[in-house]
């Protein structure tokens, strides 16, 4: 596989963080690389999204340091982060329904002042049914294409880092396996990816390294295929023999 | 001159400053999911600024009239400010009873500046009316009809076309995903109030125009045009539009079988009765496509 560098896009360090009382995540520690497919799994409740919300500044109540190309984001509004090229593709159905798909689109640019014609064209050709749908309210489309609009949309803000909260939750098993198709492509060609995913299987199959994680402290670390293979991690995240 | 047309005219020129009064509501409520109740004082306002300006200084109308917007559009913006934001995360109902108490403090303080008699803008003869299509329709009537429509339309206009006018819809459809792309939902919160306050201002002098001045003038046309966002749909722009006419015309053509002096409980029982038969109104949305957290 072709991972040229080795400089760190995203570095966590020491991240606590709380709903009220309780605390979610405890003294996580985290990076990816430029270029790295990586992955976040563990079972439900283990603080995963509570993570990219957290990179996000969705949370406010936290403590530890997040470092984006070595610059300290975790002060920073949810706002000021598209502007820096953190993008994030948020769980569920996270267009906007009463905008067509074109301006759900370019309104993905919305902190940008070049020409975004390209990108655009890049995101229909990625996405081809999108452009045949560009004038139809997002909220007439199916579950899959509404999530191609949501990540259509991310790329609109020509992210250095995109973060991909559970993207395939929901979605009938072709439309996931589109999904994964189009996170590979979008990887290939270069784009770093952080993403949390329920499917354990296949997001370990998919990336570079991989986080597990279990009631919100750091568990195992590793290499997606190497923890596919792991005892222990078939036993308690795979259900049985991968 | 034939009553129905005289009537349905009658219906459009009150329906018109419902609905610049409604676009306020619903713009506010998109976003904040939240109902200004101070909005009618903010008509109010504008009808005394203008009033002020005009009359009490002799500043002419065409210069008056947009000075008056700007100074409720600049009024929205504080009070948006000072009362409503350090109320974001509290319960539903702070918000609620600081607009009732936002409310009652204008209309005092209209009392305390003004006194409580009537105002008037008319200073010379009642103009002619214009026969149009069957109805007498004044001068200050069709000038009511004209600029609201105008206003109406720029509003459309900005919504659809510019950048902040489609971060605006973003925000009303999901506050949350449409921070993470970078747009600002503080600065989109002022832009609606400061719209919503300048459009009740321009509604507030237009009636002042046709009708009297009085500190309480903001509230029977606050509540119609309240009225007007529910039965429009409460959360759309056309809808509060179309709710605003659709008042105005069914409670003009109502007194042409009910006695006129249940004119105003007309707007109460269409509330009622939409309210317990279609509470997401003509244009509204579905629960389900409510925006989640």
């Amino acid at each position: 596989m072709l991972k040229p560098s080795k400089d760190i896009v995203l570095k966590i360090s020491n991240l606590s963080s709380w709903y009220g009382k309780v605390q979610i995540l405890h003294e996580v520690d985290m990076h990816v690389k430029k270029g790295e497919l990586v992955s976040i799994i563990g079972p439900n409740g283990a603080g995963k999204s509570t993570i990219l919300k957290n990179i996000f500044g969705i949370i406010k109540k936290r403590k530890g340091n997040i470092k984006f190309l070595k610059k300290e984001i975790i002060t920073m509004q949810p706002e000021e982060l598209a502007k820096i090229g953190i993008a994030i593709v948020p769980q569920g159905r996270s267009v906007f329904p009463s905008l067509t798909v074109e301006e759900n689109l370019v309104i993905g640019a919305y902190t940008r002042s070049d020409n975004i014609k390209k990108d655009l064209e890049y995101v229909y050709d990625k996405f081809p049914v999108l452009k045949e749908r560009r004038n139809q309210p997002a909220k007439l489309l199916s579950g899959g294409e509404q999530q191609m609009v949501s990540m259509g949309r991310s790329l609109m803000v020509k992210p250095k880092l995109l973060l991909l909260d559970e993207p395939t939750l929901g979605l009938s098993p072709s439309m996931k396996k589109l999904i994964f198709d189009k996170i590979i492509e979008l990887n290939k060609s270069g784009l770093t990816i952080l993403m949390v995913e329920q499917n354990a299987r296949m997001s370990l199959k998919l990336s570079d390294r991989a986080y597990v994680l279990e009631l919100g402290r750091n568990r195992y670390v590793g290499k997606g295929k190497t923890l596919l293979k792991d005892k222990r991690i078939q036993h308690l995240y795979l259900g049985g023999v991968a | 001159m034939s009553i129905a047309a005289q009537l349905i005219a009658n219906g459009l020129i009150a329906g018109s400053i419902y609905a610049l009064v409604a676009l306020g509501y619903t713009m506010v409520y998109g976003i904040l999911k939240f109902i200004n109740f101070a909005h009618g004082e903010i008509f109010m306002m504008g009808a005394y600024i203008g009033w002020t300006l005009h009359v009490l200084w002799g500043v002419p109308l065409l210069i008056a009239f947009p000075v008056a917007m700007i100074c409720c559009g600049a009024f929205g913006y504080f009070l948006e400010k000072i009362a409503y934001k350090p109320l974001r995360n509290a319960p539903v109902w702070a918000p609620l009873i600081t607009a009732i108490g936002v409310s009652i403090f204008l209309q005092s303080l209209a009392i305390l500046i003004y006194g409580a008699q009537v105002k008037t803008f008319r200073t010379g003869e009642v103009a002619q009316g214009l026969h149009i299509l069957g109805a007498i329709i004044t001068p200050i009537q069709l000038t009511i009809i004209i600029v609201s429509t105008v206003l109406m339309v720029l509003l459309w206009l900005f919504v659809k076309k510019t950048k902040i006018g489609k971060a605006m819809r973003a925000v009303a459809d999901n506050r949350e995903v449409a921070s993470t792309i970078g747009i600002n939902v503080n600065k989109v919160i002022s832009v609606v109030f400061v719209i919503g306050s300048a459009l009740a201002a321009a509604g507030g002098i237009l009636v002042g125009m046709e009708q009297n001045l009085t500190p309480t003038m903001g509230v029977s046309v606050g509540i119609k045009a309240f009225t007007a966002t529910i039965v429009g749909g409460i959360g759309s722009i056309p809808g509060a539009v179309l709710g605003g006419l659709a008042i105005g015309l069914i409670e003009n053509i109502g007194i042409w079988f009910i006695p006129s002096g249940y004119k105003d409980a007309i707007a109460f029982i269409i509330l009622l009765l939409m309210l317990i038969f279609k509470p997401t109104g003509i244009l509204g949305r579905k629960k389900e496509e409510d925006v989640r957290g």
